[in-house]
Formats: structure tokens, sequence, C-alpha cells
């Protein structure tokens, strides 16, 4: 039971709310997930295609983009810290580091996807669909739905940290109504689970 | 009834979960460079997995939220496992 002195926010329930985004994420977890089973299927039936177009991919800057995602998930993670110890002005220098740096990995995958579009790789191309096996065609196909959702997750996580960031500084996100921002964290670090497993699978084929 | 305190988590504790992630990740690209076969797979699964195990502890304050909370999501990613399980047996052995 509450006790009676939130009756100014009689809306606020944190515990809800965080459990409300965890049933979120897990509806996110059966998303990527079956991509993930999409994924192994056709790695198991097409091995050396899935070897070689994996080679296509540049391990530095996925190494780059998976240090920047690591980095960004602990400063979001250390911006609640600061929330909690009312530190307003460290929160928000955080939460920008966070939201640059996710800037920076968006522009990496701008140029990543750039060279690929660039050597004439991207999604039902003639290169792709004339010169390829089916199996670096499915590789492909499954690299650029899976990052690219995965993109999409950066964005939406962006405009998540934007709206946790104005409303720390309104102070309607503070010390004791953290909610919001500590479910923008949650949320973030989703987006870094994800590519923690999308890292190794798609660019770490040998 | 007053809840326990929000547990407050020190920003170095943070900057050592980073550190260990990071060299993971630098373990699992040199596992690349070892020729271990099928099992190079496997061996990189591994290590996404514990971390993963620390973003969900650390960074995403399992450790030190509700019980049931923890409950919930080992039972959600065993659900997910017996996805996986029960997909490949149809598959493999079609």
């Amino acid at each position: 039971m509450e006790n009676v002195t939130q009756h100014s926010e009689p809306h606020y329930d944190p515990e809800a709310s965080k459990l409300g985004m965890w049933l979120f994420i897990f509806t996110e977890l059966l998303l990527f997930g079956g991509l993930f089973i999409v994924y192994s299927i056709y790695r198991f039936l097409n091995p050396v295609a899935f070897q070689l177009a994996g080679e296509e991919l540049n391990v530095v800057i996925g190494a780059i983009n998976t240090i920047i995602l690591l980095v960004s998930s602990m400063t979001i993670a250390m911006s609640t810290t600061a929330l909690q110890q009312k530190n307003k002005k460290l929160t928000l220098f955080l939460l920008i580091v966070t939201v640059v740096l996710a800037l920076v990995f968006l522009v990496n995958k701008y140029f990543e996807w750039g060279t690929k579009f660039h050597h004439g790789i991207w999604p039902g191309s003639p290169h792709l669909i004339n010169d390829m096996s089916k199996g670096e065609i499915l590789f492909f196909g499954l690299y650029f739905v899976m990052t690219g959702l995965h993109a999409l997750h950066i964005i939406i996580g962006m405009i998540f940290i934007l709206v946790a960031l104005k409303r720390v500084q309104k102070g309607t996100v503070n010390a004791d109504r953290p909610s919001l921002l500590e479910n923008a964290g949650l949320y973030w670090h989703l987006v870094d689970l994800i590519w923690i497993f999308l890292f190794p699978l798609f660019y770490l084929i040998h | 009834m007053e809840k326990e305190k929000h547990h407050i988590v020190p920003y170095r504790v943070y900057f050592y979960i980073l550190l260990a992630l990071i060299t993971m990740t630098f373990m699992s690209i040199g596992l690349v460079h070892i020729n271990l076969g099928g099992y190079s797979v496997l061996g990189a699964l591994i290590f996404s997995t514990i971390k993963s195990t620390l973003v969900l502890t650390w960074f995403m304050h399992l450790k030190f939220d509700e019980p049931f909370l923890r409950i919930m999501v080992v039972f959600v990613i065993l659900v997910f496992a017996a996805l996986l399980f029960i997909t490949y047996l149809d598959y493999f052995f079609r």
C-alpha cells in the first residue's frame, strides 16, 4: 500500500510503470527473437554463403558502433544515479552525451550502408539478384532488415531520451518521480542488448 | 507502507561494468582469429550471453528490483529458449 503523503500525485505508480515497460520489452524480445530464429535456420542451411557474405561487412565499424552503444548505455545508467542524487546538471549532461553517441552510431550506420549501396548491395538490387547465391541474398536481406529495425529503435530511443531530458529540465522528472527517465533507460539498454547479439552474428562470421 | 529507499548505484560500478563489456567485445573479436571451426559461433554466443546478463543485472537494475521482475525476465527467457528448441527440433529432424 502506498502511503498517503503522495496524495498530490495520485497517478504516479513507479512499480506499475516499470512493470509496463518490462512487458513491452518482452514483446520486443519476440520481435527480434523471431528474426534471430529465421537467421539461425538460414545460416544453418547456407553456412558457406553466410561466411562469404559476412566477410563483406566491416568489423572495425561494427566494433566502433558496439563500443559507442556500450558507452551510451553506461551514460544513461549513470544519469539515473545523478537524478537520484539530485544533480540535475549532471543528469542533463549525461543524457546529452547519450543522445550524441546515438547520433554518432547512426552516422556510422549511414556510411556503412552507403558503402554497401555503392557496391551495388541493397535489398533487391540487380547485383545481389543476378550475381549472388541464394544464401548471400538471404544474408544481406536479414542484415538490412535486422540492422535497419535496430536503427529504427535507436531513433525511437533518441526521441524517448529527448522527451525525458526535456522533463528533467522542466523538473517534472526528478528524484521523487524518476520513472520516465528509468524507462527511457530500460528502452535504451534493450537497444544495446539487441546489438550485443547482432554484432557477432553479422560481423564476426569467419 | 514505506518502500525501502531506492537503491542508488555508484558511478564507478557502471564504469566497471562498461570495462567488462568492452573487454568481452574485444575477446569475441579475438575469438574470430583463432580457428575454432563450428565452435566459434558458440564462443561468440557465450560472450553475448554473459554481456547481456551484465546489462540486465546492473544497467537495467534487475539486481535491485523486486524479485518478481527477475522471475518474470528469467521466465520469459526460458519461454523463448523453449521456442528456439522446438523450432530447431522441427526444422532439423523433419
